[in-house]
């Protein structure tokens, strides 16, 4: 087996040293009853021809995003991500090193932490972020455990036009670590205001919104700092924050991100990238690992993971999360793919982004019987179809067009939402995949 | 002797010959420059924007760099680093094995990678399978009936799991509250069950090293909603009374959980079902040797026995006639599963790359892959016992538990030790954990280390036990000598933290 | 004339009347080594005797401070949040964690005197 170094010469050999006459006398403390004394039940060991014929095999069964005009969004996105990015988080060294606890050696992995942490608090305009978490919608939910420890409260108020995953994913925690969800089915910043009350830990909305509509929380974020409660503001599509108006900005108190958008492909949905963010008041109620700098004995500067007992290998059962493993590649992608675009790129790439969604926008609505939900959006809109969306994704999907994600998907119970599509554009929408996707919808809903 | 600087001076250098890694590398901010962009893109039509008045104003702050700076700039930090690739990375219950570059290979072709987690099922059938064959894969290993693929990492694994029991014993209509712990339990296993609304109790280890099972018997009760216990244990020994725990365990009605990360031991061997267990999670990016990449991402599947299979999170994955389809909503044969606990359907990247591993090594192979990493971890065990201290007496599995003993009144600590490796050319070992021995010692080679790779390390071990044994305390405790960085100091970065780059202002530069 | 009592988690309180300060002990720095942090309830607070309080921090510990005592917390040491180093220079002095106003002074009664911790401590090691 390629993988396996020993050789029958050394495996006799080692036996003798430990002084045992098999492999299988080194199990001896398992009891026989439990012992497996069959191979497992599945296929023999393969080479590389094998594996590669049989995965290559399953991939072509799939219609993958660049096989044709693509316009799926809701939380993942599609970006172009430079060659330089992916060469580089291949290195031996990013790849196959384990997390930074022996900071000496690991000095690379920490500074590029150090780098992104910065990176991600300049973005979203907060004060300070941690190393990662595990995607957008469990970083809500760690946001959501941190505005109750942080206020001694249990009860989190969501908008409606937060991500159905992730508010699903605070429902779950909530229901297991005992606290309260509150969905209230609108973004009107005056019916979120009215749902707040003495209990209420924090109020968690997106911008832009699930549905794409862009808005300014200032003032939500002022009456939840007049009654001790906490602003999440959660971003699904990270490029975003090159145009629109930051959540610091704003006046969150605690910003949760997806960051799959930079550095990383789709996936069919992982690895993603959970951002964090906070003001430094809060810094120490963070969850998550976090690097930070400080100098070794002959006063050179150096990073080190800090902050350590906050984390559950050393509070155990009063840790700020159970997390330990976190998204560290996926996060060192970003970084590469922010550093390459920097100030400049950053901007220009969220400005084609959103350019391409007006224009595909101005194409979609001037078909007759196509109604958009949005005011405002960033690169991602609703459309009302005069048809149930998921059968005209359906139906595009034949011609190999991907032409965005059916509420319904999301929000099945909602019949209300049946015939409501999500559509995104990126940097990757050429005016041919506009044209396709127009002509096909007029072919479909005619 | 293959010392830090010569380890890593073997690999290149450009400009900067060998010294290069221990110089310093600027940070990205430090090179800004005005104007610089390491991306070219179009313009962007002109049109009229559509962001309801909320563009963003003044500077971002980011830096502007050309794409050989940024090439560079990571390929120096990269040199800084230790990693599977460049040595033997021996931490314990960590499971640092070698990453298949095939893995990487099979994970980026764009029929895996480049899929939207939403795109209509009918056009993602390949990828369903992948799941689905992973699935079955994980279930034969363990021998329990189902698995749940969503959870992203070990300790989001647990708490996925911890959510099931809960849910079924509400379902009973019982309320449970107390959780068993040992002490020898990785930090996640309290702090999860903690998260999920439970008081931990502590449970001893004998004298062997295992769970005391008369103490077990004794914390046992009514409001005991579970045992989480890992096998081998982080003392590396086989817990060889798991069938009486789970027997107690289940009299007492309630669950054993098994912390899945030393599962390499076993694989082929036992399966995890046999020993009476009601739930596990997998570490992929252990034990299916999915790289770390210096800290994550991982992905924690969980395999349950039928009696908490109802309550898997979602999506659920099924098959019948017309292909594979996800069940997105809790309802019919879902209507118990327990929500979502992430967004989407789980780490596609990680499954290929550890569907790759699985079907490399085969069904046949799992035995003799378990089987040499046990013999690597007793070979080190017989080659350091005369100078070290092991914990406990008899074999080891997969890992070798020893404790500061052989340190004695020297001055030397464990933490000297193992920063005096990093000297010696390795990454040190797990240190200080489990908490069930003084200065605890952790050492796991996995089954990827050749014998002749074995014996150097012990033969450092050995030089440094000899120069411990001999008082040389003042060299240790400057350890390591020959890395990037010396010694860091965690209290001043703890004291005042440091998390990001600021611009310097003008009253630092007048200083 | 104020007195000082001590509990087994290694917390000092000095009592006149009914106004008390709270600190850890000489052998509790010792213990957890260098201080980087310390997590004090906010002015006003009402603790209950034996409750979790605050916690302290080094780099490779976490320990909970417990309220010796049930009462209204009137101060806090501001200066710990700059130099939580000082805990390790002057645990019983300028270090000390916060003041309370005792809702039953006699609830003290129950704690060691000096010479009863240092007992204790002495059989712990």
């Amino acid at each position: 087996m390629r993988y396996l170094p020993l050789t029958d010469d050394d495996r006799r050999d080692m036996l003798a040293v430990i002084g045992a006459a098999s492999v299988d006398d080194l199990f001896n403390d398992v009891p026989a009853a439990v012992r497996l004394k069959r191979p497992l039940d599945l296929p023999k060991g393969q080479g590389e021809l094998e594996i590669d014929r049989a995965f290559t095999a399953m991939a072509a069964k799939n219609l993958s995003a660049g096989a044709g005009p693509f316009f799926l969004g809701a939380g993942a996105y599609r970006h172009h991500v430079p060659a330089a990015v992916d060469a580089l988080i291949q290195r031996g060294e990013f790849l196959t090193s384990y997390t930074p606890y022996q900071p000496e050696i690991a000095q690379g992995t920490l500074q590029a932490l150090f780098e992104f942490q910065t990176q991600v608090a300049l973005i979203t305009d907060m004060d300070v972020a941690n190393a990662s978490m595990y995607d957008g919608a469990t970083a809500a939910a760690e946001a959501v455990m941190m505005a109750n420890r942080i206020t001694r409260r249990k009860r989190a108020v969501v908008s409606g036009n937060l991500h159905p995953h992730y508010r699903q994913a605070i429902e779950t925690y909530g229901r297991f670590n005992g606290f309260e969800t509150v969905l209230k089915p609108t973004d009107a910043i005056a019916e979120l205001i009215a749902a707040i009350d003495a209990s209420t830990s924090c109020v968690v909305v997106q911008n832009p919104g699930f549905f794409g509509g862009v808005q300014d929380y200032s003032p939500l974020a002022a009456h939840c700092q007049s009654v001790g409660a906490l602003l999440v503001i959660a971003v699904t599509e990270i490029v975003s924050l090159g145009l629109v108006k930051p959540p610091g900005a704003m006046g969150a108190d605690i910003v949760v991100a997806e960051g799959q958008s930079l550095g990383n492909s789709l996936e069919f949905g992982g690895p993603y990238l959970g951002l964090f963010a906070t003001r430094e008041k809060f810094m120490r109620q963070m969850p998550g690992r976090l690097a930070g700098q400080t100098v070794d004995t002959e006063g050179r500067r150096g990073f080190v993971l800090t902050l350590s007992a906050r984390e559950q290998h050393i509070r155990r059962e009063k840790a700020t999360s159970n997390i330990c493993t976190n998204s560290g590649l996926c996060a060192l992608a970003f970084s590469i793919h922010l550093a390459l675009l920097g100030e400049i790129g950053f901007q220009r790439l969220a400005e084609l982004n959103h350019a391409h969604a007006v224009q595909l926008a101005e194409r979609l609505t001037a078909i007759p019987g196509v109604t958009m939900l949005n005011d405002s959006f960033f690169n991602e809109f609703t459309l009302r179809l005069p048809k149930p969306a998921a059968l005209v994704v359906d139906e595009l999907a034949k011609r190999k067009i991907l032409a965005g994600v059916p509420v319904s998907r999301l929000l099945p119970a909602r019949a209300d939402f049946a015939d409501l599509l999500l559509v995104a554009a990126t940097e990757l929408t050429s005016d041919a995949d506009m044209a396709a996707l127009e002509a096909g919808l007029r072919e479909v809903l005619s | 002797m293959n010392d830090w600087s010569r380890a890593v001076s073997g690999f290149t250098i450009a400009g900067g010959g060998g010294r290069t890694v221990e110089s310093d590398e600027t940070l990205l901010f430090e090179e800004d420059g005005a104007g610089r962009c390491g991306v070219d893109l179009p313009d962007a039509p002109k049109v009229t924007d559509r962001l309801g008045g909320l563009r963003r104003e003044g500077r971002i702050g980011l830096p502007g760099l050309s794409e050989p700076q940024i090439v560079r700039h990571y390929t120096r930090l990269s040199q800084k680093n230790y990693a599977i690739d460049t040595g033997i990375y021996p931490l314990g219950s960590c499971t640092m094995k070698h990453n298949p570059r095939l893995n990487e290979k099979m994970a980026r072709l764009p029929g895996f990678a480049d899929l939207h987690p939403l795109q209509p099922m009918a056009t993602v059938q390949g990828a369903l399978e992948l799941m689905d064959t992973l699935a079955h894969w994980l279930k034969t290993i363990t021998g329990l009936p189902a698995v749940a693929l969503s959870p992203a990492a070990g300790a989001h694994g647990e708490m996925c799991g911890m959510m099931a029991i809960k849910a079924a014993l509400e379902a009973r209509g019982e309320k449970r509250v107390r959780v068993l712990v040992p002490e020898s339990a990785h930090g996640t296993n309290p702090a999860t069950a903690a998260a999920c609304g439970y008081a931990i109790d502590p449970i001893p280890a004998d004298a062997r090293g295992r769970v005391d099972l008369a103490a077990l018997k004794a914390k046992l009760g009514d409001d005991v909603a579970a045992i989480m216990l890992t096998n081998p244990n982080t003392c590396g020994l086989f817990e060889d009374q798991s069938p009486q725990i789970a027997e107690a365990v289940h009299a007492a009605g309630a669950y054993f959980y098994l912390d899945g990360a030393n599962l390499n031991a076993l694989l082929g061997r036992v399966r995890p079902g046999d020993l009476g267990i009601d739930c596990m999670h997998i570490n992929l990016h252990k034990t299916f040797s999915t790289p770390h990449g210096g800290g994550g991402p991982g992905s924690g599947p969980v395999a349950m026995a039928a009696s908490l299979a109802p309550y898997a999170p979602l999506p659920w994955l099924v098959h019948n006639a017309q292909g594979f389809r996800l069940i997105e909503d809790a309802k019919d044969e879902a209507a118990h599963a327990l929500g979502r606990i992430k967004a989407f359907h789980g780490q596609m990247g990680m499954f290929v790359r550890a569907l790759a591993f699985m079907m490399s090594h085969g069904g046949d192979g799992m035995a003799r892959l378990s089987g040499d990493a046990v013999l690597n971890a007793n070979y080190l065990l017989a080659s350091l016992k005369d100078v070290m201290s092991p914990s406990f007496a008899g074999a080891a599995m997969h890992e070798v538990l020893f404790d500061d003993r052989f340190l004695g009144d020297t001055g030397v600590t464990t933490l000297d030790f193992a920063k005096a490796l990093i000297d010696e050319g390795y990454h040190p070992m797990t240190m200080y954990f489990p908490l069930v021995v003084h200065g605890a010692l952790l050492v796991e080679p996995t089954e990827n280390e050749s014998k002749a790779s074995l014996d150097r390390f012990i033969a450092s071990m050995r030089h440094l036990a000899a120069r411990a044994a001999n008082r040389e305390a003042d060299f240790f405790h400057g350890a390591p000598h020959n890395a990037p960085r010396r010694r860091l100091d965690e209290v001043a970065a703890a004291r005042k933290p440091i998390l990001r780059w600021r611009p310097e202002t003008k009253a630092d530069a007048a200083q | 004339m104020s007195t000082v009592r001590y509990t087994k988690e290694h917390e000092w309180i000095r009592i006149d009347g009914d106004a008390a300060v709270i600190g850890i002990t000489v052998f509790a720095q010792d213990q957890l080594g260098d201080i980087v942090f310390v997590d004090l309830p906010e002015v006003g607070r009402h603790v209950e005797k034996g409750k979790e309080a605050g916690v302290v921090e080094s780099v490779k510990a976490a320990s909970e401070v417990y309220a010796p005592a049930t009462g209204d917390v009137t101060a806090t040491n501001a200066a710990l949040a700059d130099d939580p180093a000082m805990v390790n220079k002057d645990p019983t002095g300028e270090g000390w964690f916060y003041k309370l106003k005792l809702a039953d002074p006699k609830e003290l009664d129950a704690l060691m005197d000096e010479a009863a911790y240092t007992a204790f401590t002495a059989s712990l090691t």
